[in-house]
């Protein structure tokens, strides 16, 4: 019966949603909207569930001095600074319970949510988001590394492209004759972007799209039962 | 008596004028009969100001547009109700804000009970539920289906093993969309394999979430799988946990995951954006071994790079149909690759017609 209850429910609500695709006549035609209106007021709800087993879990590490346990006393500090910031004095134009905090923000010149937010939270996501720049530059000396005919077709290929995007691949073909004018090394950058790059990652989209099919036909069917934890 | 000249004189410009608007309210076809589509021409009496207003039922106008445009078109969706008469006026006025011409429309509005823009859509959905479901017949009646090896999944038990004999935990990230992505349910399904292989090893699984729906689903896909593989005291409550919504707040929390617990086997396995190069790199620095699966095109590079085995699109839906090796769930994947076969065809098809300059395929395939 436990198992029983959500499989009937999945397959009715997947053909139902999947009969309102085709027919807009009411109600079919506003299924759809209406079951993303639940699934984000139970989204709503289970933020709550996600903050309160954010504070648990680390609440638990701190009690029982695991490993490194120091970390979480810094994330709990922070999570119940931020939320009593936004709770005690609002965000930007919406005010908290004790009101915007004009003497706060006379002398930070924001309110101090927002502060925090602007000049700690950002810049910890751009720091973040830095590290991508090197992450790429060691991951691409991995890649070219030529040693199979299709690591050299990648390193040729990248070379061609890389080369293409600055002004030093501009400048090492700019002396060829204009009908010649294809093998411009910018040219031949976006020609290798525009065509087999766009083919591969449509071919990868088309494959995923049926899969998308494929993998919600045995979800509604009941073929497909893993997300309940059985068979 | 100059008055009345000058009124009959305006009476008739405006009638004459009149005939020179071209004013039409149609109900728009395929859909819920929510909208009427308005199309008005007074450019031959060059009006500066075009105002529209509608009567329901003979009731009040209500006022629908003011535009300076003299032809155009507009989709009036504002309260419109099947069954009901809806007439509408349009008034064109010159640079004094006199009155040129009126032109009136009635027209009612209609749902309809099939999108015929969709039709395409219908007849390829039905090409693929139909091989789907012939092939799972077709298995469940023993007939020998052919899948070729998915190398990522194949080595799912050797991750494991090598988790049990390092005695160190698996790291699973069920990617950084929410519940409503397939790509997430995708990787979920996947969990819950992974989660009954750690119990029957004997290995740690660690799942940090960063959405909470997602949170819910991941506990209880954990909690089964141990229940099903007899060890239910093994499953730890918290090996599944909440970090952050924030995208590089998550990256942060879980790249300290990998560098403190320094997990044996990684799997990142549902949909990722740019943090999906910092999390698997990450996870090469630390020796791990990792599997990652998306169908995301732009982070597929990323991960083909950086992690040992890799899920390419399509290969993360039929993951768990593989893995069971169930009749059924192979017939579906079988199905699948079917469906696939008749729409490179018609693919095939559909360039040699473009080519040829005949368009009815692609006009036909394309969903407005």
């Amino acid at each position: 019966m436990k198992r029983k209850i959500p499989l009937v429910i999945t397959f009715i609500v997947g053909i139902v949603v999947i009969i309102s695709e085709f027919i807009p006549h009411k109600p079919f035609g506003r299924i759809s909207g209406e079951l993303e209106n639940w699934y984000l007021i139970i989204a709503g709800f289970a933020i709550i569930l996600g903050q309160m087993n954010l504070f648990k879990v680390n609440l638990f590490k701190i009690r029982y001095k695991q490993k490194n346990w120091q970390f979480y006393i810094i994330t709990l500090i922070s999570f119940i600074i931020m939320v009593s910031c936004g709770l005690f004095w609002g965000t930007e134009n919406n005010p908290g319970l004790f009101g915007n905090a004009e003497s706060i923000t006379s002398v930070v010149g924001s309110k101090p949510f927002d502060y925090l937010f602007d000049n700690i939270y950002q810049h910890l996501q751009a720091t973040m988001f830095s590290l991508l720049a090197f992450f790429i530059a060691s991951a691409a000396y991995r890649a070219f590394i030529a040693r199979t005919l299709e690591s050299n077709l990648l390193l040729i290929a990248a070379i061609l492209v890389m080369l293409g995007n600055t002004s030093l691949g501009s400048s090492l073909t700019c002396w060829l004759p204009e009908n010649l004018k294809f093998l411009h090394l910018p040219n031949i950058s976006s020609f290798i972007m525009k065509f087999p790059t766009t083919a591969g990652q449509r071919a990868i989209m088309i494959g995923a799209g049926l899969g998308i099919i494929g993998s919600s036909l045995r979800i509604i069917l009941g073929i497909e039962r893993s997300y309940l934890g059985g068979e | 008596m100059k008055k009345i000249i000058f009124l009959f004189f305006l009476f008739f410009t405006c009638l004459l004028f009149s005939e020179d608007i071209l004013f039409e309210v149609n109900d728009i076809p395929n859909d819920d009969g929510s909208a009427l589509q308005l199309r008005w021409n007074a450019s031959n009496i060059s009006a500066e100001k075009i105002v529209i207003e509608r009567k329901d039922n003979g009731g009040k106008p209500t006022f629908v547009l003011e535009t300076d445009k003299s032809t155009g078109e507009f989709v009036d969706g504002t309260e419109i109700s099947t069954g009901i008469e809806y007439s509408y006026k349009l008034t064109a006025y010159n640079e004094n804000n006199e009155i040129l011409a009126t032109a009136n429309s009635v027209t009612f509005s209609k749902a309809q009970w099939f999108n015929f823009k969709k039709l395409s859509l219908l007849i390829m959905s039905l090409i693929m539920i139909i091989s789907i479901v012939y092939y799972i017949y077709s298995a469940r009646s023993g007939k020998e289906l052919y899948i070729r090896k998915i190398a990522g999944l194949e080595s799912m038990d050797e991750s494991v093993g090598r988790a049990t004999e390092m005695g160190r935990p698996i790291l699973f990230i069920p990617g950084t969309l929410d519940l409503d992505d397939m790509q997430t349910i995708a990787g979920l399904t996947l969990l819950g394999r992974l989660a009954q292989k750690a119990a029957e090893y004997e290995a740690d699984i660690i799942v940090p979430v960063c959405r909470s729906m997602v949170l819910s689903t991941a506990k209880e896909v954990v909690k089964e799988a141990y229940l099903k593989a007899g060890r239910p005291d093994a499953y730890k409550p918290d090996s599944v946990f909440y970090l952050t919504d924030d995208q590089f707040g998550f990256v942060a929390g879980v790249d300290g995951i990998i560098i403190r617990e320094k997990p044996a086997a990684n799997f990142f396995l549902g949909a990722f954006y740019a943090e999906s190069l910092i999390l698997a790199e990450t996870g090469f620095s630390s020796g791990a071994i990792q599997t990652a699966g998306t169908a995301m095109p732009s982070q597929l590079p990323f991960f083909v790079v950086a992690c040992d085995y890799t899920l390419i699109g399509e290969e993360l839906f039929a993951a768990s149909a593989y893995l069971s090796k169930e009749p059924h769930q192979l017939g579906s994947l079988k199905g699948q690759d079917m469906g696939k076969a008749v729409f490179v065809i018609a693919l095939v098809i559909g360039i040699i017609l473009e080519i040829s300059g005949i368009h009815f395929l692609k006009d036909f395939l394309t969903i407005h």
